[in-house]
C-alpha cells in the first residue's frame, strides 16, 4: 500500500480485525451448537437432538408471547416509519422553524437514552393519563407499541435522513418547475428514491422492538407478555436449552430477513448505478 | 407566489411536521416532566401509589406539597452514591476496552479494498440485529463456573480449579463491550473512511514514521468518531440494568438494577423517580454533547 505500512502491520491489524469478529460471533455459535444438544446440562455433550424445539412448539405461553410481539413489532414499525420519514423531511427540508432545537434533540435523545428511564417515564405517562383522561386502560398491546414507536422513531429518522440529505434535490425541483405540487412531488419522486432507506428503516424498527426487554418490562401487563419478557424471566433462572432453541429460531430468522433485506438493496443500488442519471450532466 | 400558495406551503408544512412534534412531545418530553414532579412526592399505598403535588383545596386554594425524601434517601444512604460511582467506572473501562477493539477493527475496515468491505460491516452490524438479550445470555453458559472457559481453560491446563467469572463484575465489563462493541465500530468507521488518504502520504514523505503520522494526523482526524462512539457506548452502559442482572452477582451495584428493585420489587415510585432524575443529572452533559454532534452530522449533510 502507498501509505507505508508493512506488511507486518497488515498482519496484525487484521488479526485484531479477527480477534474482534471471533469475540462477536463465538457465543452465538456456541448457543446454536448447543440447542441441538440432547443432553439438559451446558458442558456435556449428550448427541444431536431436536427435541427442545419440539418442547418449545409445545409451549403456549412462548407461542402466545412470539404471536404477541409479531404483532407488536409490526405496528411500531409501520407507524414509526411514518413518522420516523417526516421527522426526517422536516430535519432535510425545512431548514428553519421555530423549535429546531428542542425537535432536534428530542430526535437524537432516545437513540442513547438508558431504556430504563425511558421505560419509567412512559409508564408513568401512562398512569397519569389513565387518571386524567381515562386512557390508555391499563397496560396493553396498545401501550407496549406507543413506547416503542416512541424510541424506535428517531432510528427511522436518523437512516432516513442520511438518504434524504444524499437525494438529489434538483429532480424535485424539476418536477416542482412543471407545475407538480409538493405532496405530488413527494409520492412520485422523493418517496421511490429515498425507499430502500424506509425498508430499512422499517427493519430497524421491527427489530429494535421485537428485542426490547426493559422498556417493555413497565409498560406491558399481566394480559400482555411480549416475547423478551417471557425469555427473560425464564433466563433469569439459569441457561435452559429450550431457550438455546428458541434464540437459535430467532437468530436464524434475523438472518434470513437480513439476507433478503440486503439483496433488495444491493440490487436496487445496482439499477440506480446503471441508469443514466439526468441530473448530473457530462461534460461534452 | 402568491398569498394563497404561501398559505398553502406554510399548512403544508405544520401538516408533515406535526404528527412527529406532537408524538415527541406528547410521549417522550411530558414523561420526563412526570418523572421529575413524582420524584418530588411521597410514597402512600394506593393507586397511584404517591402523593399528588398539586392539590384544589376547599376554597379553590391550590396546594404545592413538593417531598424531598426521596432525594434525601438518595444522600442519605451511600448504597446509592457508591451504585452510582460503580455504574460510572465499569461504564468508563467498558467503553475504553471498546475504543480499544474497536479502532483497529474500523480501521482495517476502513483500509479495506470495496470489494470487501460491506462485507466486513454487515458482519459488524449483524449482531445488532439479533437479539440483544439472547446475546447476554449466551455468555451466561460461557462464562459460569462449570462453563465453556473454565472447561477450555482446565482442559489446556492453564488453571487447576475452576475460576469465578460469573456473577462478578468482570462478566458485567464482558457482556458490555461485548453488546457496545458495533456502535463504537460503525462512527469510528464513518470518519475513518471519509479521511483524505494524501495527507498520511504528505505526512510520509515528509519524513513522518508510520505511527508518528498515526499519532499526529489519523488520531486526530478520526476525533469525531471516538467522542461520537464513546458516547453511544457509555450513555447507555450506565445505565444498563439486563446485563448486571443477567451477568452480575448480587453484589454488582449498578443504577439500573437499583432503579427496577425500587420501581418492581420495593414498589417505592417516588425514589425510583428520584434514582432517575439523578442519573439523567449525570448524564445530561454527555447526551448535549451527543446532540451536538448529531446536529453538527446533519448540517453537515443537509
Amino acid at each position: 500500500m502507498s501509505t507505508g505500512w508493512g506488511r507486518n502491520r497488515a498482519l496484525a491489524l487484521y488479526g485484531l480485525l479477527s480477534l474482534a469478529y471471533a469475540f462477536l460471533y463465538v457465543p452465538i455459535v456456541v448457543m446454536i451448537i448447543y440447542s441441538f444438544n440432547a443432553s439438559r446440562l451446558v458442558t456435556v455433550w449428550g448427541g444431536f437432538s431436536f427435541k427442545w424445539y419440539g418442547e418449545l412448539l409445545q409451549d403456549e405461553k412462548v407461542l402466545d408471547a412470539a404471536w404477541l410481539s409479531l404483532q407488536v413489532a409490526f405496528a411500531n414499525a409501520t407507524i414509526a416509519t411514518i413518522l420516523g420519514t417526516l421527522a426526517a423531511v422536516v430535519l432535510v427540508r425545512f431548514r428553519r422553524f421555530r423549535g429546531r432545537t428542542l425537535f432536534t434533540g428530542m430526535i437524537a435523545a432516545p437513540l442513547v437514552m438508558p431504556e430504563i428511564i425511558t421505560g419509567l417515564a412512559m409508564l408513568l405517562l401512562f398512569v397519569a393519563m389513565e387518571q386524567a383522561i381515562g386512557w390508555p386502560q391499563g397496560r396493553s398491546m396498545t401501550t407496549i407499541v406507543i413506547a416503542h414507536v416512541t424510541f424506535s422513531l428517531s432510528f427511522v429518522t436518523v437512516v432516513v435522513q442520511s438518504r434524504l440529505a444524499q437525494m438529489d434535490a434538483s429532480l424535485e425541483e424539476a418536477a416542482m418547475d412543471l407545475g407538480a405540487r409538493p405532496a405530488k412531488v413527494f409520492l412520485v419522486i422523493t418517496l421511490p428514491i429515498i425507499a430502500p432507506a424506509l425498508l430499512a428503516g422499517w427493519l430497524l424498527a421491527f427489530t429494535l422492538s421485537i428485542d426490547d426487554v426493559v422498556i417493555s418490562a413497565f409498560v406491558s401487563g399481566p394480559g400482555a407478555s411480549p416475547l423478551p419478557i417471557v425469555i427473560f424471566s425464564k433466563v433469569r433462572l439459569g441457561v435452559s436449552p429450550e431457550i438455546n432453541a428458541l434464540a437459535t429460531i430467532v437468530v436464524a430468522l434475523v438472518g434470513v430477513a437480513m439476507a433478503i433485506a440486503g439483496r433488495v438493496m444491493l440490487s436496487r443500488d445496482r439499477d440506480e448505478r446503471h441508469r443514466p442519471t439526468v441530473t448530473s450532466p457530462q461534460p461534452v | 407566489m402568491t398569498a394563497l400558495d404561501r398559505a398553502v406551503r406554510r399548512w403544508g408544512r405544520l401538516l408533515v411536521g406535526l404528527p412527529p412534534y406532537a408524538w415527541l412531545v406528547v410521549f417522550f418530553l411530558v414523561p420526563f416532566l412526570i418523572v421529575i414532579k413524582i420524584s418530588l412526592s411521597q410514597a402512600i399505598m394506593g393507586i397511584p401509589p404517591y402523593t399528588p403535588l398539586l392539590e384544589w383545596g376547599e376554597d379553590a386554594v391550590l396546594t404545592i406539597r413538593i417531598a424531598l425524601g426521596s432525594f434525601g434517601t438518595l444522600f442519605g444512604d451511600e448504597l446509592y452514591a457508591f451504585a452510582y460511582l460503580n455504574s460510572l467506572r465499569l461504564a468508563a473501562i467498558a467503553t475504553f476496552c471498546c475504543l480499544l477493539l474497536g479502532y483497529p477493527a474500523a480501521y482495517a475496515i476502513a483500509r479495506s479494498s470495496h470489494s470487501v468491505r460491506n462485507l466486513l460491516l454487515l458482519l459488524v452490524a449483524l449482531p445488532f440485529w439479533t437479539s440483544f438479550l439472547i446475546r447476554v445470555y449466551a455468555w451466561i453458559g460461557i462464562l459460569k463456573t462449570e462453563g465453556l472457559l473454565n472447561g477450555l481453560l482446565l482442559w489446556l491446563g492453564v488453571i487447576d480449579t475452576p475460576l469465578q467469572i460469573l456473577e462478578t463484575d468482570l462478566a458485567v465489563l464482558i457482556g458490555m463491550v461485548y453488546s457496545y462493541l458495533p456502535f463504537m465500530v460503525l462512527p469510528l468507521f464513518a470518519t475513518l473512511e471519509k479521511m483524505d488518504m494524501s495527507l498520511l502520504e504528505a505526512a510520509a514523505d515528509l519524513g513522518c514514521r508510520p505511527f508518528q503520522a498515526f499519532i499526529s494526523v489519523t488520531l486526530p482526524l478520526s476525533m469525531p468518531g471516538i467522542v461520537a462512539g464513546s458516547l453511544l457506548v457509555f450513555i447507555p452502559a450506565v445505565g444498563e440494568f439486563v446485563i448486571p442482572d443477567l451477568l452480575g452477582g448480587p453484589d454488582t451495584l449498578m443504577i439500573g438494577k437499583i432503579l427496577w428493585a425500587e420501581f418492581f420489587d420495593n414498589r417505592d415510585w417516588p425514589v425510583a423517580s428520584a434514582v432517575a432524575v439523578a442519573m439523567l443529572v449525570l448524564l445530561v452533559v454527555p447526551v448535549m454533547i451527543f446532540q451536538r454532534l448529531q446536529g453538527q452530522a446533519t448540517e453537515g449533510t443537509r
